[in-house]
């Protein structure tokens, strides 16, 4: 709440090398068309996902619906029933793939993030000079190998072979590490430590409560990307697929489906949007400590 | 003997330190398991068989360097794959940079909510997963497609343009599509470092005599958020390199001509297709060495900035 108040104060106080009246009105028009170019394809799903049939296919097209129907939508839902797998079994795959990975990668990064911004120990420098390097380690040139060592361990084929190699994932660390050096001071420490605080004492009721922005950060950005996962290779049998998987079969499938199409597209793209947009000051808080500092 | 005597000395403080720190290292587990397993080892593996003859069901065969040369040598199609992740790479990655610096500078003169709204709109391509293959029915082939019907209706073309099959036009709309979800994290990034730069630097600059924005923005905004300019170079190269993705998922594979074949596109190819591991880790750990070099010479490059 505090944050809040503070920043409109700030913006108003450096005025003097602000942009001129014009200067503002020309560069918010520039943004907004530009803005609104980037929001053409949302603009175009979300019509087409409305759409009839016969709208869809009048020639020539008309971007904005002219009588929205959900038959899309009721027609999504009876594919996704009639396929051998249920729908619902593909939205419990991938619930419980995005829950059970956030929640594991959110704490296990934030109590690794905090040991390695507070304390000092022999490795502490090199580790994170290896974590920040393995933020450019991208799932094309670990994937191959990650195969071989998923199948090997024996956890192919299960949701595990998702949300394991998930909790490893370095972005999370390094946030939390930044955000704890800039935001916690150290006699925080000290006088938990006076308290006779354990480790995982602090961690959970002193460092997690002042740096909720960063934990709330950490779970966007796994919802992010667990919620968007297709299982790649890993998951092989059809009752182990997610729901982006399903749906994306769906939008392959052709024109003829093209409503339906954007139907999935937009059930898909809803939740990854709506929950940054709650959580928006909070991200945006988190990324001002993601610098890498020399 | 006294140099000995210390060093040895020093080797068992460094122990003692080590078992007097063991707290530290349990909590760190659980994330640095995974992450060694599934990180940092798939790197070291990588390197390894790349020097081997490797299809997964029979033991790894140390070949020298055989891969690299039939990769170098005797590959037309990786040279293809190379040429394109070039130039996929040049556009959108000092590209999306730039836009992503640009916009968030842009952004942050104007009040909360305005700037609110914005980012939320150009940050949003970026997370809305699947949702891209919609610019395959934009840039639809036939008669039907968007683009075409609009092109048509202004007289421009007469007939559909093969947008995503012929290869005049296949890497041009991969890159607006990738330029179009550029805008991740580091963009996240940018904006709060323009909100975060201290003020009392821009009232100190302003007695030491700088006069217009431009070199308000080139001598205190930019040196202040150095450190996130550098992270947001780490997540331009990322997004450079990986999300060749785009190019196959619009384009297909393979690709008319292999005009949208990238060098990560050739990598699942022999990776996930032809299980011809070896010559697969052969290529990731040559793209590996690349972005580790690139990131190595752009942050120097950034040291630069306002001087």
């Amino acid at each position: 709440m505090k944050k809040e108040k503070k920043q409109p104060k700030l913006a108003k106080r450096h005025k003097h090398l602000n942009r001129s009246g014009t200067g503002n009105f020309i560069s918010f028009l520039f943004l907004l068309l530009l803005g609104l170019a980037m929001l053409f394809p949302f603009v175009y799903a979300i019509n087409n996902a409305f759409k009839p049939l016969n709208e869809i296919f009048i020639y020539p097209p008309k971007l904005f619906v002219q009588h929205p129907t959900t038959d899309n939508f009721t027609q999504l839902f009876v594919l996704m029933q009639e396929s051998t797998v249920s729908f619902s079994r593909y939205i419990f795959n991938t619930l419980a793939i995005t829950v059970i990975g956030t929640f594991g990668h959110v704490i296990f990064a934030s109590l690794a993030g905090f040991v390695l911004s507070k304390y000092e120990f022999p490795g502490r420098k090199m580790l994170f000079t290896l974590i920040t390097t393995s933020l450019m380690f991208i799932s094309q040139i670990t994937g191959i190998v990650n195969y071989i060592t998923i199948s090997s361990l024996g956890i192919l084929d299960t949701a595990l072979a998702v949300i394991i190699p998930a909790l490893g994932s370095s972005m999370g660390v390094f946030l939390m590490k930044q955000f704890v050096d800039s935001m916690v001071p150290g006699p925080v420490l000290e006088s938990a430590a006076v308290d006779g605080a354990g480790l995982l004492r602090t961690f959970w009721t002193i460092i997690m409560p002042m740096v909720k922005p960063a934990w709330i950060t950490l779970i966007i950005f796994d919802i992010q990307s667990l919620w968007n996962t297709d299982g790649g290779t890993y998951l092989i049998s059809e009752q182990k697929k997610t729901l982006s998987y399903a749906l994306s079969q769906i939008t392959a499938s052709g024109i003829s489906r093209m409503g339906v199409a954007s139907a999935a597209s937009v059930i898909i793209m809803i939740v990854p949007i709506v929950t940054f947009i709650i959580t928006q000051s909070n991200v945006v808080e988190t990324m001002a400590a993601s610098g890498i500092k020399e | 003997m006294f140099l000995k005597a210390l060093s040895k000395d020093l080797f068992t403080n460094k122990l003692i330190q080590i078992k007097k720190s063991w707290r530290f290292y349990l909590c760190l587990l659980p994330f640095m398991a995974a992450f060694f397993l599934f990180t940092i080892l798939p790197v070291i593996r990588s390197v390894i068989y790349s020097f081997c003859y490797y299809n997964v069901l029979q033991p790894a065969q140390f070949i020298g360097l055989d891969n690299y040369k039939n990769l170098l040598l005797n590959d037309d199609v990786f040279v293809k794959a190379v040429i394109n992740t070039v130039v996929f790479a040049v556009f959108t990655g000092p590209g999306g940079y730039l836009l992503s610096l640009l916009l968030a500078w842009m952004i942050n003169d104007f009040g909360r909510t305005v700037r609110t709204i914005l980012v939320v709109i150009f940050y949003a391509p970026s997370i809305s997963g699947q949702l891209y293959v919609i610019w395959q029915l934009i840039f639809s082939g036939d008669s039907q497609g968007y683009a075409n019907v609009i092109l048509t209706q202004l007289g421009i073309i007469n007939e559909p343009i093969q947008w995503l099959t012929d290869p005049t036009y296949m890497m041009t709309i991969c890159i607006i599509v990738s330029l179009w979800m550029s805008l991740g994290a580091g963009f996240l990034s940018f904006v709060a470092g323009f909100q975060g730069v201290d003020k009392g630097l821009y009232e100190a600059a302003a007695i030491d005599g700088i006069t217009n924005r431009y070199q308000e923005l080139w001598y205190i905004t930019l040196p202040a958020i150095r450190p996130q300019m550098m992270f947001g170079a780490v997540m331009s190269i990322t997004a450079a390199f990986g999300s060749a993705t785009i190019l196959q998922t619009l384009c297909g594979f393979p690709s008319t001509d292999y005009a949208a074949h990238t060098i990560v596109t050739h990598l699942q190819d022999y990776g996930t297709i032809r299980y011809d591991m070896g010559y697969a880790c052969a290529i990731s750990t040559i793209l590996f060495l690349v972005m580790v070099l690139l990131n190595k010479y752009i942050q120097r490059m950034l040291r630069g900035v306002g001087q």
